[in-house]
């Protein structure tokens, strides 16, 4: 291969204080590549994704989106890279003081300068995509359910059309239809769009499906990665115990009994 | 020697404050002046900060200015009786130059500067302001610009309704309860306005504007944690704001009215 990856990172290291989070983590993306990182519950998932993003900078490493270093560029460049990004937040972080259909158009009003009436026009079409009617437009995220808000996260996430985008656990706290529908719907715009995907998630349904590669993140390594189909026979003991969910292995968890 | 490095810690975390204060401002105040800004985000805050503390504003000035005159008329009264003019004057002085910005400002710091740590605290801690950076928004240009501008000038217009509320305060004391002639009262308030004074008390207001909307945003936009994160920005945020009022009160008054 001699093209560049879209998204190529060397050593990325990132601590918080003395807890060290990030432990030298080398990843490549391809450009319409579906990447899902695996790992248990604080083990830096979001970090990683945050770090790439430029939402926290690493403390050392390389990182490149399109063979430009984004971790030392100029801050007036910085929105360029920006606009290549789409993210969706774990925890949704909706603007509460926004109705859902600003939310869903925010980055169409600022980026495109596009009026008020086209970005509801968009944000209703897009909302439609991930099974949102139209009559939740006016309501306020602390209106909706949870399930819902991570739909309206998405919705905003994939609104601008990015080139790369960033799911954060894209169906925790939906339903098993919903979350096929999801899935479903991450499949199409890797797919039919050809953005590049970067996922985190807990649900190895959910990753199994919408996975070109999967990786899994534990200690601040990538232990392992792999094709989506081979994660079943890794031959990785720890990518067995979390993949068949099983308590006995070689990851402890940090519980008393 | 553990007693040093206590005072050691407390003397790096106050630099590490006045630094990231500094550095906070300076990035603000460069934002202030390069586009695009939000006309509308100004236009709501304007409205928050202006009109919904006209009240609470309005409230305090009224009994300032009847406890002035109450307590001007009894004071001078153990000096000279008869001292009509003298409490007219003491009521437009002290509130023009004082009273007016000082009270104003620690009344819209209790509730705007709260507001604003809250709102942008829990922006943070949700998330929120992380959300705005990837969707191409400056949460600066967005989230502190418009409070800034819109504290900077609310907060004279403020301090001039304060201003004519409480001398109408001191007018309806002075002529309902202490008996002096209205149109005497009038002019003899009016006789006494001095230009000099009402300027200093306005700028003394712009200043406590974006003194209350800075430290309410700085506060906010610092806050760690959950819920309990948020709890201390707002009250950092207050008694910050409310500690710089009193300090630049007695630094302007030195500039305008100091030998
Ligand atoms: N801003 C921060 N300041 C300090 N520590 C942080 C910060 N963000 C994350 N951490 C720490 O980094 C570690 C990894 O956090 P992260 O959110 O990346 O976990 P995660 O893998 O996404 O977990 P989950 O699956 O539960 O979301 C955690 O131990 C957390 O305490
Ligand atoms: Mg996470």
């Amino acid at each position: 291969m001699n093209t560049i990856p879209q998204i190529r990172l060397r050593d990325v290291k990132k601590s918080f204080g003395a807890k060290r989070v990030l432990a030298g983590i080398d990843l490549d993306i391809a450009k319409g590549e579906s990447v899902v990182v695996i790992g248990g519950s604080g083990t830096g998932k979001s970090v990683l994704i945050k770090c790439i993003i430029g939402i926290l900078q690493a403390d050392s490493g390389l990182i490149e989106v399109d063979g430009q270093d984004v971790l030392h560029v100029p801050a007036g460049n910085r929105d360029a890279i920006n606009r290549k990004f789409g993210m969706l937040f774990q925890g949704g972080a909706l603007f509460d003081s926004l109705p859902i259909w600003e939310n869903v158009a925010f980055g169409l009003m600022q980026r495109e300068h596009m009026s008020r009436k086209q970005g509801k026009e968009r944000a209703v079409e897009t909302m439609a995509k991930v099974g949102l009617s139209a009559d939740v437009a006016e309501l306020s995220p602390a209106e909706l359910s949870g399930g819902m808000q991570k739909r309206v996260g998405l919705a905003r996430a994939i609104a601008g059309n990015p080139e790369i985008i960033f799911f954060d656990e894209p169906t925790t706290g939906l339903d098993p239809i919903m979350a096929d529908v999801i899935n479903d719907l991450i499949i199409s715009v890797v797919k039919n769009q050809g953005m590049t995907a970067l996922s985190i998630t807990h649900d190895m349904h959910s990753a199994r499906k919408i996975a070109d590669r999967i990786t899994m993140l534990y200690e601040g390594k990538l232990i392992w990665a792999g094709d989506a189909k081979d994660v079943d026979n890794s031959g990785n003991p720890y990518v067995d115990q979390f993949v068949h969910g099983k308590a006995e292995g070689p990851i402890k968890m940090q519980v008393r009994r | 020697m553990n007693f040093l490095a206590l005072i050691g810690r407390v003397v790096l975390a106050f630099l590490g404050h006045m630094g990231r204060l500094t550095l906070f401002t300076g990035t603000a105040l460069s934002h202030c002046v390069r586009p695009p800004l939000y006309p509308r985000l100004i236009g709501k805050q304007m409205i928050d900060i202006g009109y919904y503390s006209l009240p609470v504003v309005g409230l305090t000035a009224i009994f300032s200015g009847m406890v002035l005159a109450l307590q001007s008329y009894t004071g001078f009264a153990r000096f000279a009786a008869g001292s009509e003019t003298a409490v007219a004057n003491v009521v437009i002085v002290s509130l023009t130059r004082e009273l007016g910005p000082v009270l104003a400002g620690l009344m819209v710091a209790g509730r705007i500067g709260a507001s604003m740590a809250a709102e942008i605290g829990t922006m943070r801690v949700t998330e929120q302001i992380d959300a705005l950076t990837t969707l191409s928004t400056n949460p600066f240009k967005y989230l502190v610009v418009p409070r800034i501008i819109a504290g900077t000038l609310m907060l004279p217009l403020l301090v001039l309704v304060a201003d004519i509320i409480g001398v109408f305060g001191g007018f309806v004391v002075s002529v309902y309860k202490l008996g002096f002639n209205p149109a005497a009262y009038i002019s003899n308030s009016y006789d006494f306005m001095q230009a000099l004074d009402v300027i200093s008390g306005l700028v003394k207001a712009g200043v406590f504007g974006f003194i209350i909307a800075l430290m309410g945003c700085y506060a906010g936009y610092h806050s760690k944690g959950g819920a309990q994160g948020v709890g201390a920005a707002t009250t950092n945020a207050v008694v910050s704001s409310s500690i710089l009022i009193l300090t630049f009160n007695y630094i302007i008054t030195e500039l305008f009215f100091g030998t």
